[in-house]
């Protein structure tokens, strides 16, 4: 049977930023030092929210939390966490 | 009649053969009594090959519908089972697969509440859930039980809002009547087969039930409650249409007995109102001018079927076979008199608690009652 009324249905398809701009949520922000950094993708690998750039270690500030995941990993303490205006 | 056989068999078989006509495609299910009869006959249908469904016996009733749910939102058309706590276990899940918008169809026989431990009849069980978002038939005999099942597959389907089919333990689901069972083809082209625009597909992967805030929360509860209220006219085409398919006919979202003149009427529901039929007669004989009117749909609430065909400033006796705690009376009356208030001013409305946990309601007893509620 088909539907005759279109149904609102609690349904997500996955998408960037389907979650809404979660960068609002953030305290501190990571902010890499492109000196230090030797772009061995380990906070690419651990970022949660995936919101690092594989290849140039750029971090979209729309949709970072401000977690410290990335910053704790870095081997080489290329990022820090700074605190947001 | 385009009919083709006319078998003698129980109100819980008439369900599991409901079932095999639907060609329901899973079926979780938890033994509770009374119902476990509808579930023993499914899974022997799915054994031998009559039904090609997928039987998954689950651990307990919380399991049974998030099975359905599961199985539902993957697409799959599913039926299930149950009884009194088993549906109370159940309660969490239901208000998924309405929320979830998941056309689950679910058969309810009705037994009373633990505690103490009752095996039979009064319908304290599923009016207890009128507030988890499902549509609620009441059947009075096996056939409706049959014919109703496959009309709540197509309503549920339809408008995405699981329904449950109610009928009273043992007084219909054990009980022996002739049931004539249609012919395949027209059910098929009744019920086709279900076509969700949306399920749960590995292929094209989405997520079912993610967390919201307010903003969004808010449309979602305001369209199920919209969308509930529009099931009548769907029950009344769902009905009609059957009734063009296979030649019988139950009533729509109200059925209705020597209704026209009478001047006091039965309002009841389930097996004690095709019982009240004959306490009609009996009240006719003594010359008082008696009518029966029986929502088979308790949810929605047929407001305007109920308020259009009561006979002006008639007596109205509700039967319930179950309790309102913190008012008196049954539940059926306090849902009769808040449609009426206002409306039908004209009317008087008395209410009587009988038939607890399985206590006989014979056509002697209910016209009895009815007369003696008559001098109140």
């Amino acid at each position: 049977m088909k539907s005759v009324t279109k149904a609102y249905r609690p349904i997500s398809w996955p998408m960037k930023g389907a979650g809404g701009e979660t960068g609002s949520w953030r305290t501190h922000r990571p902010v890499v030092d492109k000196n230090i950094c030797n772009k061995c993708q380990i906070c690419w690998v651990y970022c949660p929210e995936a919101v690092i750039d594989r290849h140039e270690t750029i971090i979209d500030y729309r949709y970072c939390k401000g977690c410290g995941v990335c910053a704790l990993e870095c081997p080489t303490g290329a990022i820090s966490m700074e605190m947001e205006e | 009649m385009k009919t083709t056989q006319v078998i003698m068999d129980t109100g819980a078989h008439a369900a599991a053969l409901a079932v095999k006509y639907a060609r329901v495609d899973v079926v979780p299910g938890y033994p509770i009594t009374p119902q476990t009869s509808i579930m023993e006959a499914v899974a022997s249908m799915v054994e031998n090959g009559e039904l090609h469904a997928r039987f998954i016996p689950v651990e307990g009733e919380h399991s049974a519908m998030a099975a359905a749910v599961a199985a539902s939102a993957a697409g799959a058309r599913v039926f299930t089972a149950t009884s009194a706590n088993g549906l109370l276990y159940m309660h969490e899940v239901l208000h998924m697969a309405s929320g979830g918008r998941l056309p689950v169809v679910m058969c309810n026989v009705n037994r009373g509440i633990f505690a103490p431990w009752t095996l039979w009849a009064d319908h304290q069980d599923s009016f207890s859930q009128r507030d988890t978002g499902w549509i609620q038939y009441h059947c009075s005999s096996n056939q409706e039980v049959f014919n109703t099942l496959l009309q709540a597959f197509r309503v549920a389907e339809q408008i995405n809002i699981p329904v449950m089919v109610n009928f009273d333990g043992f007084a219909i689901s054990h009980c022996l009547m002739p049931l004539t069972l249609p012919n395949q083809e027209d059910i098929d082209r009744f019920l086709p087969t279900h076509e969700p625009e949306w399920r749960l597909d590995p292929a094209n992967p989405s997520s079912f039930s993610n967390v919201t805030n307010a903003p969004e929360y808010a449309p979602f509860r305001q369209m199920l409650s919209e969308d509930i209220m529009s099931a009548i006219p769907l029950v009344k085409k769902a009905a009609q249409e059957y009734k063009e398919a296979t030649g019988m006919w139950d009533g729509d979202t109200i059925d209705t007995y020597r209704l026209e003149d009478a001047e006091v009427v039965a309002f009841a529901v389930n097996s004690m109102a095709a019982e009240l039929r004959l306490s009609i007669d009996i009240l006719r004989e003594l010359g008082i001018k008696a009518g029966l009117l029986r929502p088979r749909l308790y949810l929605p609430f047929p407001t305007e079927d109920i308020i259009n065909a009561l006979p002006k400033n008639a007596q109205v006796m509700v039967l319930d076979r179950n309790y309102n705690f913190g008012h008196p009376g049954g539940i059926l009356a306090q849902e009769l008199k808040s449609v009426c208030f206002g409306r039908r001013n004209d009317l008087t409305i008395k209410n009587r608690v009988m038939g607890i946990g399985g206590i006989d309601l014979t056509r002697r007893f209910m016209a009895d009652e009815i007369r003696a509620m008559i001098e109140e």
